[in-house]
This record gives structure tokens, sequence and C-alpha cells, in this order.
């Protein structure tokens, strides 16, 4: 539902269907909501039955790779004799994303529930939610709620009565966008600098303490609860475009436009009627101009683009970016373009780890550029340089952050040249004398 | 360098060391006594690994002293077998760890994009104004601001998110900041 927002009727709210009900936030709250139901069957089960529904539910990664979760789960190999972990991804920094605070703060036992059920499914006792260090409600929320699912006897040696142990731990971050790279994210929660590996050896191989590991997102763990209870069928049939992209997905919109908020709608939904009628449309007397629909790291659409765009994994990549985190950044037309890639590409710079040359200098340069272009200062060669310095970013490094950096000023570039052009023929900001005026 | 070696290659002196860079601290009181001991006891039982509890103590020690001082370095290195210099290393990593004393109520402004074509900036300067502070990362005069800016909070529908010490302030417009300010005095 249309959290803060009332909830649209085109919306399908499976995940956020208790989002803003403080009830939910209990154990017997979230039990009477029909609460760890899925978890106390799936305990009975086989572990690769439970892999099996959700490979079959279709049931894709929601933290921006899309990678099939059934099949990353099916990585993991019973009887090695090693322990195995999993961690969930609740260090959400994607600029233009804030699902999952939600889901934490509103549905904790949600969460808890994912994780119990995907350790439990991929041979592990223990998973570790790793949360941001910003996130002080959602920690506090998540503590709490662990606590209260220990008490309850959900979790511990002999989870729900069954036998067997399953651990979960809330770990907070302390403040560093990379973290959210899955490595990155191992070393951190292993008390160290949280600088990206390189892969191979992957997660399933050599993870968080050098064992087995897999790691999902927030929305991903509290999306399995809901496959075991109604059925992979049931998920799988929930799609408006394709069957590669199929349940719901929350959408969190920002920046210019009526009703900011997190949406919850069936993947294959026209981002036109999303954009348009669910989120309310423009600010009064304003036009959209683009939208940065996947969170900050992802290609910027022209309206153009968006309006064509059918809502899911391959849709996005149709039309010009990626369905990302699902963090759709709005922005009208009383924007500069090249002061909000300048930001963006400052944030990069700012986030960079530094451990590899093309992104520790490359995004400090790009920023360097794009502020020098803002500042009306800038030359046509330096859009060359843009582009050919965005090439030298782009699949050369450990990690994808520097990648991330250079999508926004490409596309950027690509789509709306004669922006850059205007800053540099003018010598100043067109945009800012517009504004005052 | 593998986590189990970590202890051994350097073991840390049993005193801490001077803290030259912010003041000496001659009578530093250990953190890790009494209940913030058995807290990081307790916390050591999650892991399989020493190490995995260092961001956890220092956050502890943040909290109990309001910073991360070189002498709290060294006391959090020796209660992990961990060395100074490496916990130093993960320290100057992460944002949130202040190796300075701040101000009695810190503020975190998101000025990101998502939040910078909201009017984030305005927010921003507005705190700086009314705090008395004058410029980012400086501290006012009597000790109770310090204001920042922050890379994404994640709250960008809520659009200006402000983190002020533990707490978040939700749709912060620059005519709210004053009253803001009184709310924390």
């Amino acid at each position: 539902m249309g959290f803060p927002h009332p909830s649209s009727p085109k919306e399908t709210p499976v995940l956020s269907q208790y989002f803003g009900d403080a009830e939910a936030r209990t154990v017997e709250g979230w039990r009477t909501r029909g609460g760890y139901q899925a978890l106390e069957t799936a305990l009975r089960m086989e572990p690769a039955e439970i892999v099996n529904i959700v490979k079959e539910s279709g049931l894709r990664g929601r933290g921006g790779a899309g990678f099939p979760t059934g099949i990353k789960w099916s990585f993991m190999k019973p009887g090695d004799g090693k322990p195995h972990y999993l961690c969930c991804n609740a260090d959400e920094s994607e600029p233009g994303t804030f699902k999952d605070r939600e889901i934490m703060r509103w549905t904790p036992h949600a969460l808890i529930e994912g994780c119990a059920i995907g350790a439990y499914a991929i041979g592990a006792e223990t998973a570790y939610i790793y949360i941001r260090g910003e996130f002080t409600e959602p920690l506090r929320v998540m503590d709490k709620a662990v606590r209260d699912a220990y008490a309850a006897g959900i979790l511990g040696e002999n989870a729900m009565g069954s036998g067997k142990r399953v651990d979960v731990h809330v770990h907070k971050g302390a403040g560093a966008y990379i973290c959210g790279e899955e490595t990155a994210l191992m070393n951190s929660l292993e008390g160290k600098r949280g600088n990206p590996r390189i892969k191979p050896p992957f997660p399933a191989v050599a993870g968080l303490f050098g064992k087995p590991t897999t790691i999902n997102n927030v929305e991903t763990l509290a999306a399995v609860p809901h496959i075991l209870n109604r059925g992979a069928a049931w998920y799988k049939s929930m799609s408006l475009s394709n069957p590669k992209s199929a349940g719901t997905k929350l959408f969190s919109v920002c920046g210019n436009i009526a009703k900011p908020g997190n949406y919850e709608v069936v993947l294959g939904f026209p981002f036109k009627d999303f954009l348009y009628d669910v989120c309310g449309g423009p600010l009064p007397g304003r036009k959209f101009k683009a939208v940065i629909p996947g969170g900050s790291s992802v290609p910027i659409q022209t309206m153009a683009e968006a309006e064509a765009t059918l809502m899911d994994y391959e849709g996005f990549i149709a039309q010009g970016s990626m369905l990302g985190s699902g963090g759709v950044i709005v922005l009208d037309d009383s924007q500069c373009m090249i002061k909000v890639i300048a930001r963006l590409t400052r944030f990069y710079a700012h986030e960079s780890c530094a451990q590899c040359t093309q992104c520790r200098e490359g995004t400090a340069w790009v920023t360097r550029i794009m502020e020098r272009i803002e500042a009306g200062s800038g030359t046509m060669q330096d859009l060359d340089t843009l582009l050919e310095l965005s090439e030298n970013m782009t699949g050369k490094t450990i990690c994808v952050l520097s990648d991330s950096c250079a999508a926004p000023v490409v596309s950027g570039i690509q789509k709306f040249r004669d922006e850059f052009e205007a800053h540099i023929t003018g010598k100043r900001c067109p945009m800012r004398t517009a504004v005052a005026a | 360098m593998k986590v189990d070696e970590m202890g051994g290659v350097n073991a840390p002196s049993s005193a801490p060391h001077g803290d030259e860079g912010h003041g000496h601290e001659e009578n530093y009181e250990p953190v890790f006594t009494g209940a913030a001991r058995a807290e990081l006891d307790e916390i050591l039982t999650r892991y399989p690994t020493k190490m995995a509890a260092l961001l956890p103590a220092l956050w502890i020690v943040q909290r109990e002293r309001g910073w991360v001082s070189e002498s709290s370095i060294a006391e959090t290195a020796q209660a992990l077998s961990l060395t100074p210099a490496y916990v130093k290393g993960v320290v100057t990593f992460y944002t949130m760890y202040h190796q300075h004393p701040v101000g009695k109520y810190f503020i975190q402004v998101c000025t990101t994009s998502p939040c910078g074509v909201c009017g984030a900036e305005g927010v921003r300067d507005a705190f700086l104004k009314h705090t008395g502070c004058g410029d980012l990362g400086v501290t006012s005069g009597d000790g109770k601001y310090t204001v920042i800016e922050v890379e994404c909070l994640g709250a960008c529908g809520f659009a200006t998110p402000v983190m002020i010490n533990e707490e978040f302030v939700e749709s912060v417009t620059p005519a709210k900041v004053p009253e803001i300010l009184k709310g924390l005095r």
C-alpha cells in the first residue's frame, strides 16, 4: 500500500499489507495475521523441497541484480560438513530506495520469518541481518522483534518445537554505502573495512567467515513466507508482462512527484499509469522531465522511455534503464540535470572504498568535471573526457560502484546533451535564472 | 590477512596509549567494565570470531563516550585481541564513528540528489544559520550543535530527512528548522 498515503486500488499489497499497522509489529499480532505458519510448515519439510518451491515461484532478487532466488539457494550444498550462513542485506543505501526500511519498521516478523525459512532451506543455523547504522528506528524495531521471537520459542535451539536450531542476529552497520555490496557486507560483518572482495570465490563457496553463504535482500526474504503459505503457482501467476518477472514488487517513489512513498504492484505494471495515477502525477504547474527508475545507479530515462515501460526486470532494460532496487527518482522541469548528476557523482566519489584505481580516481575526476560544467566553466571537450572516463570506469573494477557512477553521466550526456551544451556555451546554468524569475 | 592470525601478529600493549591528536587522556576510564563488558561478552557469543564484534564494540564505545578516541581504540583492540592500528583502520572507514567530540546535538542533513531536488540545500543552510555553526562539521560555540551533510539516509520519500542524534525528523523544510531546534532545548 502507498504508505504514507492511502493505498491505491491499482496496488496489490502483499508485503505492504500491514504497513502502518502497529499491531503487526508484535509476535501475537503477526500470528493473528497468519504469521509464522509458513515457518512452522517449513521446519517440517525437507530443505530441498523449500528450495524447489521458491524456484518454481519465479521469485528473483529484489535488491538490484534480479538473480533467481531458488537457484541461488540451490548453490548451497547440503551435507558438506561446513557451517552455512544466511546474510540478509538490510543496508538499503541506494539513493532513492526506502522500501526495506518500511518492511522492517512495520513487519519485522515477516523478515525474521523469511530469514529463518531461508536459513533452514540452505542448511544454515545462523542468519545475520545487516542493517545500515543510520536506520535507528528499524534497528530498534528489529532488535525487539528478534528478542520477542526468541522469548516465544520461534528462534533458538528448538525453533518452534521442531528440534532444529535457527538463530537470527541483527548487526548494525556504521555508515558506508559500499557495504550494500554483498562481499563488502560480509567483510564489514566480520569486523573489517567494507572493501568488496574479488569473485570468485562466490559467497556460496566461501562467503561469511570463509564459509558457504547466501545473501538475500530484505524484500526477497520477506516474500518467502507468502510463497510457502499460498504456493508457488499463486506467486508465479502474478505477472502483467512476461513469465520471467513474477510476483509483486515494492517501488519507493521520491523526488518531484505529488505522492512520494512506497507502492506495491504486480511486476509488469505500466509505468505511465504508475507515475501519473498511482503516484498522483507531477506537482501542480510542473511537468515530469526524467526518471531514474531503479535507484541512482541505473541509467536515466527520458519521459518517452519511462511512459513506454512495463515495470519489470526486462521492461526497464527494453527502455534504456534497469529495475534495480525499485527506487524511483522523479525529476521535473524545474530541475537542472547537470546539478542532479553532479550531486550523484559526488555521492559515488564520497562512497568509493578506493580499492580500485578506476573507481577511486574516476569518481573524483568525473565529479570535478561535472561540478565545473555546472558552474559554467566547462568545455565541449569535457563531454568527451566524461564519456571516455566513464568507459574506463565500466566493467573494470572489483564491484560495480564505479559503473554506477558512470551510468547517470553517460545516460545524461546521451539523453540530455542540450542541457550540457547550454551550460558550456552560456557559461552558466540556464535553469538558475529561469527558476529565479 | 586471515581472521585468526590478527590477534597474534602484534599483541597490543597493556596500557592504552595517549591521545595526542585530541588531547591526552591521562585518566582514561575503560569502557568495557561492568554492564558494558557483559554486553560485549553477550555479543561475542553471536559470532565465530572475536573480530566480528568490532563494529558492535565501537558502537558501545560511542554510546558511552560520545566519540571514539585513540585511548578507546586501544582499549577496544585489547578487548578483542586486535591491534590498535587495525581498529583505527576500521574506525576511519566508516562515517558514523566520531573521531572527534561533536556537539550535544549531532545534526545530519541528507543532501543527496533525491532530497536535493526537493530543497535539501535550503534545509542544510537553515540549520547552519539557526544553530550558529556557520559551517559544516563545525561545532557551535556553546558546544550544542554540529551540522553535517550526510549521503542518502534512505528516507527519500520523506524529503528532507534530518537525523538528530538517534532520531529521524522527516519532511523538514527550512521554515520548520527554528521550531525543531526549539524542541531540542
